[in-house]
């Protein structure tokens, strides 16, 4: 059956509560939208969140979700989707949930490719505590707890997730909507490990920190700074790279793990055979 | 109907009843002296359908737990001191989701690494109150393998039906030692119970007088959110002070309200004792010797062997207190329940048998520090 927005946004529940210029109800249209045109029953999905700003956005969905610790999100996923394979499992992430508290969940989902998608909401700062500094946060930032200019190299959440061993790594930002829709699709398409790392404005700390005034001051400076043609990958060179990076096939761990069951049940009776001298 | 006999490990004990208790999940991150059940888990679940995972630590074990449980499972890990404690914040998270599980922590000395593979008991107030909040929490303790099959089969009943984490309080001693058990059948096994109205008519939070919400899996008719944050009856957020009294009470009463359904103890010989002790786990083993000693000696000595920890017996411990002319409270540490007995004990006089070099108390010196107080008494 057709689908649109309103079969998982919950419609009474908006307005947001996210801050005027905030980022995060684009990207959260976009899931709804890539839901949608995939036609995805929302009993057959689970939203899987951890704490944030950005991790408030299973508030607004009528599909299932799990609303869990900062920072653990993908692995409470891996347990959802371990026990059931068929569900879609989407979990989203901040950049301080996604990568710094949770970044040994991130690589070892990325590792044993769990056919989950991660959307990370990459605000380069801690926006529901305050707009402290992340794992991300390009050097040298103005944040709640870097006065005088951070001076820690920050994760490219690509790089990472793609040494990791993701099957799908994309990023795009909260400017280049059409693109984020297209990659959330393909993403949530993909089986094996996904991820999407959305870079996302967040007024209110990283840009009031960074002399960036207003929203629209910010979906500027990502319009004039992202490019498509970055070869290296690397988004701290002053620009952010855009883009598919990897798309392949691999198999994930439940198709793997089906495997292993039939083995295991194969070599049990075996076992038992022997044990009982047939 | 033959039931099956066989000499066993009080860690592969625990196996065989989580088993029979309908497991199907585990994950978790090996550590000493818990590993043998994770080994066994990794061959026997896949040959039943079921998933071994090896997380990438015990962290993530607690929340995969949580994961696999909303998705129908029931799930359980193992674990020992330093990994239990890691396991503390997503613990709270089962709470507060109210996702049936089963921890085992197989108590090492600590603290921290401490000495990896000698026993101790001394993690009780760890599983009463290592995660922070409010809470309630159920822990079983055992104290021969046959109880480690046994009380394993009521944790997991006790998760399902109460929706909540339990702790299966195990130590090195129990854990390691190998006796006869019987895979006994006559265990009722317990499962979660199912919501009974229309799916669109579904609260993940409402619950029914027993205080307990009938509870779906994902993936079901029953579309549902789960919250680690304080939410209502729908599982949405809702942070008035009205709704958190009320959520915070209910979680801890589903529990409370329960604990003679919950409470298993055993009495050795409690009739007539002078000589009450009141002890758990490999110190109770002892503690057993040490009243036949003493009745030998025409001592009148009894034990009150306490299995369910948490909620703590205290009616129980009253009542044999009161009759008593001294307590004696032997544990594998410097003196964690005594404090709990202290509060029931009536005026009757309590005194701890203490010992953290990591070996066991031994029934002689159960049996001497008995003699002793009873002389001064
Ligand atoms: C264990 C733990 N430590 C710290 C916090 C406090 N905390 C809540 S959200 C957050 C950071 C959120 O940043 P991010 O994940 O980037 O999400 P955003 O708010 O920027 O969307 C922190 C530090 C917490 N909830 N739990
Ligand atoms: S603090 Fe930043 S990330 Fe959080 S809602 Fe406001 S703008 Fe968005
Ligand atoms: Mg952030």
């Amino acid at each position: 059956m057709p689908k649109n927005i309103f079969d998982y946004i919950i419609e009474d529940r908006l307005p947001f509560f996210w801050c005027e210029g905030c980022g995060n109800g684009i990207i959260l249209k976009s899931i709804a939208q890539a839901f949608a045109d995939l036609e995805l029953e929302p009993k057959n999905i689970v939203v899987v969140t951890g704490i944030g700003c950005w991790g408030k956005a299973d508030d607004y969905l009528s599909t299932n979700s799990l609303h869990v610790t900062h920072g653990r999100a993908l692995a409470a996923a891996t347990g959802v989707k371990a026990v059931n394979p068929n569900l879609k499992v989407v979990a989203l992430m901040g950049d301080g949930d996604g990568v710094t508290i949770g970044g040994n969940h991130f690589i070892h989902a990325a590792r044993r490719n769990m056919d989950i998608t991660a959307i990370i909401s990459n605000n380069f700062n801690y926006g529901m505590t305050g707009g402290q500094y992340s794992g991300t946060t390009p050097e040298p930032s103005f944040t709640a707890t870097s006065r005088y200019g951070s001076v820690e190299p920050p994760f490219d959440i690509c790089a990472l997730a793609k040494a990791a061993g993701a099957p799908y790594v994309a990023r795009a930002t909260v400017y280049h909507v059409n693109l984020l829709e297209r990659y959330i699709k393909n993403a949530i398409q993909k089986k094996g490990f996904s991820v999407v790392d959305v870079i996302n404005i967040c007024p209110t700390y990283y840009g009031r920190f960074n002399k960036l005034k207003s929203p629209v001051e910010m979906m500027s400076w990502l319009r004039d700074n992202s490019t498509m043609k970055l070869e290296d990958g690397n988004i701290y060179n002053n620009r952010f790279a855009i883009g598919e990076f990897v798309n392949e096939d691999k198999l994930d761990f439940s198709t793997k793990y089906a495997q292993l069951q039939n083995n295991a049940r194969k070599l049990s009776v075996q076992l038992e055979q022997d044990l009982s001298g047939k | 109907m033959t039931q099956e006999i066989k000499f066993l490990q009080g860690n592969e004990a625990c196996l065989e009843g989580a088993l029979k208790a309908g497991a199907r999940f585990y994950a978790g991150y090996p550590i000493t002296p818990s590993s043998e059940i994770a080994e066994m888990a990794s061959q026997r679940l896949p040959a039943i359908g079921g998933v071994f995972i090896q997380m990438e630590d015990e962290l993530g074990s607690m929340a995969a737990l949580v994961g696999a449980s909303m998705a129908g499972a029931k799930a359980f890990t193992a674990t020992s001191g330093p990994g239990f404690s890691l396991m503390q914040e997503n613990l709270g998270l089962a709470i507060m989701t109210e996702a049936p599980c089963v921890v085992i922590n197989v108590q090492r000395s600590g603290p921290s690494t401490g000495l990896a593979t000698k026993p101790a008991q001394a993690d009780v107030m760890q599983a009463r109150w290592g995660t922070h909040g409010d809470h309630a929490i159920i822990t079983l303790c055992p104290t021969s393998v046959q109880e480690c099959y046994d009380l394993m089969i009521y944790a997991f009943n006790f998760s399902e039906r109460f929706r909540t984490p339990v702790i299966f309080l195990s130590d090195e001693i129990v854990g390691h030692m190998r006796e006869k058990v019987v895979l006994r059948d006559d265990i009722p096994v317990v499962d979660r119970a199912f919501p009974q109205c229309e799916p669109n008519q579904y609260k993940p939070y409402k619950a029914g007088d027993d205080k307990v919400p009938p509870m779906a899996y994902f993936g079901s008719e029953f579309i549902f959110h789960a919250s680690s944050s304080m939410h209502d009856e729908t599982g949405y957020p809702n942070n008035t002070s009205q709704n958190a009294d009320k959520v915070i009470r209910r979680l801890y009463e589903k529990i409370y309200d329960h604990r003679d359904e919950i409470s298993i103890t055993k009495e050795f010989e409690t009739e007539d004792a002078d000589v009450l002790f009141i002890s758990f786990g490999a110190a109770a083993r002892s503690a057993r010797e040490a009243v036949k000693m003493l009745r030998s000696g025409s001592i009148k000595a009894g034990l009150l062997q306490i299995n369910t920890i948490w909620p703590f017996p205290d009616e129980k411990v009253k009542r044999l207190a009161l009759r008593a002319k001294v307590v004696l409270v032997p544990e594998m540490n410097l003196g964690q329940i005594i404090n709990e007995v202290i509060k029931f004990s009536c005026g009757t006089p309590v005194f701890g048998i203490n010992k953290v070099d990591s070996t066991i108390i031994t029934p002689l010196e159960i049996v001497n520090k008995a003699k002793e107080v009873l002389q001064n008494a």
